[in-house]
């Protein structure tokens, strides 16, 4: 069962670009990869160790730095090295997960958050006030195209470029899965349901904390770096808090309690807010809105939605009347507010 | 002399009203151990609403009205939406409240617009209130200072002396007990999580017009004072106090003081490559360092002191 997921899984992301060709839709889709890297990652954090972080974008905006900075240095290298470029970013990013994880992990829960918070302002500042490093405002560009084609690769088009995210992101999502399955995944889940009992039977739920914490900024570091080849730009505010937020209400919309979760919520964010925001100034709204009513209402996220309407067995009229009625409730007040929101939007505007 | 003692004024009005916004959270935390993520988007709505009352009914009837409506916001906010979520824990308390400041600032811009506001300082309030050789201290930062003290003055009476704050502080403890007395716990939380937010809306009506009434502003008040919070210890208002007061003087002289470790260095006689890697790092000036230095000092916290400088509890 889980084989065929996996296999499903690899053919989707084959077959993607010839069913959405567009090259809006590529970008798309590209920009869907890396932050499904970045939600994964994140989730080793939030779903798995139960460590509410906000110093995520930290991890992957300063590997996309170091990446750009590779890539601007191998100008004249070849195509097989940017294939590389990400495990740099992914060593940045450990190397930055094993710095800020020392500080943020000596505590737990939420003064855990409010530390990596604390953080994420000190590392967007810092990298304002630096500009010969992070390339201030703008930001630092780069090119891609590292050298002369190699057997007719050269990731200048936009499809190498997703099918190099592709394949780092089936790579990743595999070892992330295998991770779960691992020792270290299970004590991970264990410090993150009862840390006395995990200390009891000896182990440390500081170091697994930290452990894990280097690890998701390992894989957050190659997300990063994806970011970076994608859209050949680093800028500060890959750094900033907003960047981090948007990784979080994407993970936990998807859904944390299922590994799947959150490549779900990187799909529906990602989607959600590039087509949103052509129609609408309010998108940002609407994320937060939908953000709030699943945390209130369904805590297993979109994921968790799918599952219990998966594993209902029969639809019997006594389960699908009151459900029918309830989703037609719940579309008329989202359809109201909605339409109350554009009103008020149209009014503000027109001030 | 002159520059030491405006600054040290100037940092203490700003640290005071630091404490003010800390106050709040502090006690919502060290009382129903909900670290409210939405504080600092509860001191914006208090300056907007502020604003909007003070255009109609003048500047003092909002500084009686915006923090009541702030209050009762947050009363609704812990009625409908935290008392669901405790159920599921700590983080999606934080969850919840994270939220929420995400979309109070959207909903702030939908109704206000994203330009800063005109919210002006009262007439009353407009003026010096004392000039110490040739610099002036403006009126309102003492009313500011004034109000901050009072405050603290009567959130400590009111915890540690009348009745209400010895059944809040028994309702923390022992909940069943108290419910078993016939009181109400869960009103009672609500009420405290009310207070909280009321603190942060009369800190926004008074912060609102010493600063700058905009939508950043939760923004960037925000990450301080869980800097605060965390470097003054969590749960502890004495710390707290210590904390604001220390981190706002730290930053005012810092802000006022133009020195860079390379111009220090050239002072002893030492000249830099500025083509060296690490030369704007060096070449950076206190001045400059000043918005950083708060988290700065809490990753130093952090390092040496992990419970904060009087922590009771992790």
């Amino acid at each position: 069962m889980r084989k065929w997921i996996w296999l499903v899984f690899g053919l989707a992301l084959l077959a993607a670009p010839w069913v959405f060709p567009q090259s809006a839709a590529l970008s798309l889709l590209s920009q869907c990869g890396s932050m499904m890297i970045l939600a994964l990652s994140f989730n080793m954090l939030l779903g798995q160790t139960g460590m509410l972080s906000f110093g995520h974008a930290v991890c992957a905006g300063l590997a996309a730095f170091a990446a750009v900075h590779v890539m601007n240095r191998w100008a004249g290298g070849s195509p097989a090295a940017l294939a590389l470029v990400p495990l740099v970013g992914g060593c940045a990013g450990l190397l930055c997960g094993a710095v800020l994880g020392f500080i943020t992990t000596r505590k737990s829960g939420t003064a855990l958050s409010m530390i990596s918070l604390a953080l994420v302002e000190l590392a967007a500042a810092g990298a304002l006030m630096l500009p010969a490093w992070f390339g201030g405002e703008s930001g630092i560009s780069t090119d891609r195209v590292l050298g002369a084609p190699l057997f007719g690769i050269d990731f200048a088009s936009q499809l190498q470029v997703y099918y190099l995210i592709a394949v780092w992101l089936f790579v990743c999502a595999a070892v992330m899965y295998g991770l779960t399955r691992t020792p270290l995944g299970r004590i991970a889940n264990a410090v993150r349901d009862n840390p006395e009992r995990a200390a009891f039977i000896g182990h440390d739920p500081r170091r697994v904390r930290y452990l894990m914490f280097m690890l998701s900024a390992f894989f957050a570091g190659i997300g990063g770096a994806l970011t970076a080849i994608n859209f050949e730009i680093a800028s500060a505010e890959n750094l900033g808090l907003l960047r981090s937020a948007q990784i979080l209400l994407f993970t936990f919309i998807g859904g944390t309690g299922y590994f799947f979760g959150p490549m779900i919520g990187a799909l529906v964010g990602v989607l959600f807010s590039a087509l949103l925001s052509t129609y609408t100034r309010g998108w940002q709204l609407y994320l937060g809105l939908l953000f709030v009513i699943v945390v209130l209402f369904a805590p297993g996220g979109i994921a968790g939605v799918l599952v219990r309407l998966a594993s209902v067995r029969r639809l019997t009229l006594s389960f699908l009347l009151p459900f029918l009625l309830r989703s037609a409730g719940l579309l008329l007040l989202a359809g109201g507010s909605v339409f109350l929101i554009e009103m008020l939007y149209r009014r503000t505007a027109g001030l | 002399m002159e520059f030491t003692f405006i600054t040290l004024l100037n940092g203490l009005s700003y640290g005071l009203l630091l404490f003010l916004l800390s106050s709040g959270l502090t006690l919502i935390f060290s009382m129903l151990g909900v670290l409210n993520f939405a504080h600092a988007s509860f001191y914006m709505l208090g300056a907007y609403f502020a604003y909007a009352i003070s255009v109609k009914l003048g500047f003092w009837p909002a500084l009686l009205l915006a923090p009541l409506l702030v209050a009762l916001l947050g009363a609704l906010v812990e009625r409908f939406g935290l008392r669901h979520v405790r159920r599921h824990g700590q983080v999606a308390e934080l969850l919840f409240t994270f939220g929420l400041s995400y979309v109070i600032v959207e909903l702030v811009q939908l109704a206000w617009g994203k330009s800063a506001l005109p919210y002006a300082i009262p007439k009353q309030l407009d003026g010096p209130l004392f000039t110490f050789y040739s610099t002036t201290f403006p009126i309102c930062r003492g009313f500011m200072m004034l109000l901050a003290l009072l405050v603290l003055l009567a959130a400590s009476w009111l915890l540690k002396r009348s009745r209400t704050g010895l059944l809040i502080q028994a309702a923390l403890t022992h909940p069943q007990m108290v419910e078993a007395l016939g009181h109400n716990v869960p009103r009672i939380f609500t009420l405290v999580f009310a207070a909280g937010c009321g603190l942060a809306g009369l800190a926004g009506v008074v912060g609102g017009n010493a600063f700058v009434t905009e939508p950043g502003m939760a923004a960037g008040v925000g990450s301080i004072i869980f800097v605060v919070v965390v470097v003054g210890g969590l749960g502890s208002l004495r710390g707290a106090f210590l904390a604001s007061l220390l981190i706002a003087i730290l930053q005012t002289y810092a802000v006022a003081l133009d020195v860079s470790l390379a111009g220090g260095l050239a002072h002893w006689g030492v000249v830099l490559d500025p083509d060296a890697a690490v030369y704007p790092l060096l070449q950076l000036t206190l001045a400059q360092l000043a918005p950083v230095l708060p988290y700065l000092l809490l990753v130093l916290v952090m390092l040496l002191r992990p419970r904060g400088l009087s922590g009771v509890r992790d």
